[in-house]
């Protein structure tokens, strides 16, 4: 579903990523991990071009992200994310972040894409909260509402950009249960965190990222028994050791 | 003795239906300029942040031209020239409206251009993300987002052109202050006149800027 081919990318001298290759296939949840500045979020953003590179391939379901020809917003209209900060629309009440996108994009009447939201909005347990601006919900349901969003575009894979990362810890659990339940569910998910415990739960591949490489990219219980790379295993002595 | 017994207040009320007229046109100016120049200022902003080349140097040097130039001087240039190149003589007020709109559409440029940037990458992200080409993501993300950070701003600088509409005078635009001109030498009491408007203008000024205050403390967006 995900082809990614010897990406490497620059900003100016300074190279954020280097060869990088690694491929999803339908249903595949995979998590990518490192260290800060490791280059994850900028290889997430490759995937649906917001961010652009200037050597390899990538591909989502055969179309090329980086081919000038293709058409970008068409491709993104399947592909859904979310962001480390939400980026909910604060002008907007919840139930207009859901139907935007449908409306707009899609060509959704309004009716069906208020309806098709609100049963989602439901279903990550916050239709109490339609009528509501973002600034009114705390950043764990705002996160849960951005994964609503990106649903009702009928994605056919999700990227998620360090999804908790900026939320308070007792508001991380209701994010990654939304984010399992998506998983169980067989949902083509591409995760950047550095919640060990929902790649356990729910990855079938975990890559380890360091200076724009990709240092690992093994399944689960070979990630997690025996890192092959050092750097690595320090990783994760130092994530895992509380 | 003050020195107001030497003023005779009573040629005011005769003179009310024809400063009136004054200022509706003063009215008209302000507002038209105002929408006129948001508008085409924000295209110009939009225009300056372009990352085409050309459109971007274009822009920045149509806002920089116009910022450097004093007002009144391009009010006197657009009534003479305008007339040498279209061929026909287009008025003293409609040379006004276009002069106001063009210059002011500079200045609420520049407001845009800070408006659009205060809204975060992130917030271009999501609309890109959920399949909006430009057009969409500036028109229903960053856009409106833009104006809200800015409406005070916007607002403060229709005052100001709401004052500088005062220089149309000038040509010979017949404006509030040109109504109290002519008035004034009608009944020979310039300075009643003069007195007159500029409380006028003091009271639509204030009462202005006390709205941008209040819209200041209720349209913040809950973030």
């Amino acid at each position: 579903m995900i082809e990614i081919r010897k990406v490497s990318k620059w900003y100016g001298q300074f190279q954020v990523l280097t060869d990088c290759s690694t491929r999803i296939e339908k249903g595949e949840v995979v998590v990518v991990c490192g260290p800060s500045g490791s280059g994850k979020s900028t290889l997430i953003k490759c995937v649906n071009g917001l961010e652009s590179f200037q050597e390899g391939e990538v591909t989502v379901n055969g179309i090329s992200v980086g081919d000038p020809k293709t058409d970008l917003p068409r491709l993104r209209s399947h592909v859904g994310m979310v962001f480390q900060h939400f980026e909910l629309f604060p002008h907007m009440t919840i139930t207009e972040n859901l139907a935007i996108g449908q409306v707009k994009v899609l060509g959704r009447g309004k009716d069906e894409a208020i309806e098709r939201g609100l049963r989602l909005l439901e279903r990550v347990g916050l239709k109490s909260q339609a009528g509501k601006y973002p600034g009114q919900l705390s950043g764990g349901q705002q996160q849960r509402v951005a994964i609503a969003r990106a649903l009702a575009m009928d994605p056919i894979c999700m990227l998620f950009d360090e999804p908790t990362s900026a939320l308070d810890p007792e508001m991380i659990n209701e994010v990654l249960d939304v984010m399992v339940e998506l998983a169980n569910e067989g949902m083509t998910m591409m995760v950047v965190t550095h919640e060990m415990g929902f790649a356990r739960k729910v990855a079938d591949r975990v890559i380890f990222m360091d200076q724009g490489c990709i240092v690992e990219d093994a399944t689960k219980d070979e990630f997690f028994g025996t890192p092959r790379s050092e750097r690595a295993q320090l990783f994760l002595s130092k994530i895992l050791s509380h | 003795m003050s020195m107001f017994d030497n003023f005779d207040f009573s040629v005011l009320a005769p003179s009310l239906p024809f400063l009136w007229s004054g200022l509706l046109f003063t009215a008209k100016l302000t507002l038209i300029a105002m929408a006129g120049g948001i508008f085409l200022g924000t295209l110009l902003a939009l225009a300056r942040l372009s990352a085409i080349t050309p459109l971007a140097l274009a822009a920045t040097w149509y806002v920089n031209v116009m910022r450097s130039i004093p007002l009144l001087m391009v009010i006197l240039w657009f009534f003479l020239v305008i007339p040498l190149i279209t061929g026909q003589p287009m008025g003293a007020e409609n040379s006004a409206i276009l002069t106001f709109t063009a210059f002011e559409a500079a200045y609420y440029s520049e407001i845009m251009r800070a408006g659009i940037q205060s809204v975060p990458r992130g917030q271009v992200w999501a609309g890109q993300a959920l399949g909006m080409n430009y057009r969409q993501t500036m028109s229903y993300i960053v856009l409106p987002q833009a104006f809200r950070n800015m409406l005070p701003v916007l607002l403060t600088q229709t005052i100001i052109l709401f004052q500088d509409t005062s220089l149309v005078y000038a040509i010979g635009a017949k404006d509030l202050l040109k109504a109290a001109e002519v008035a004034g030498k009608n009944y020979n009491r310039p300075v009643e006149m003069y007195l007159f408007v500029a409380l006028i203008y003091f009271v639509i000024c204030f009462s202005l800027s006390r709205l941008v205050k209040h819209l200041q403390a209720r349209i913040a967006i809950i973030r």
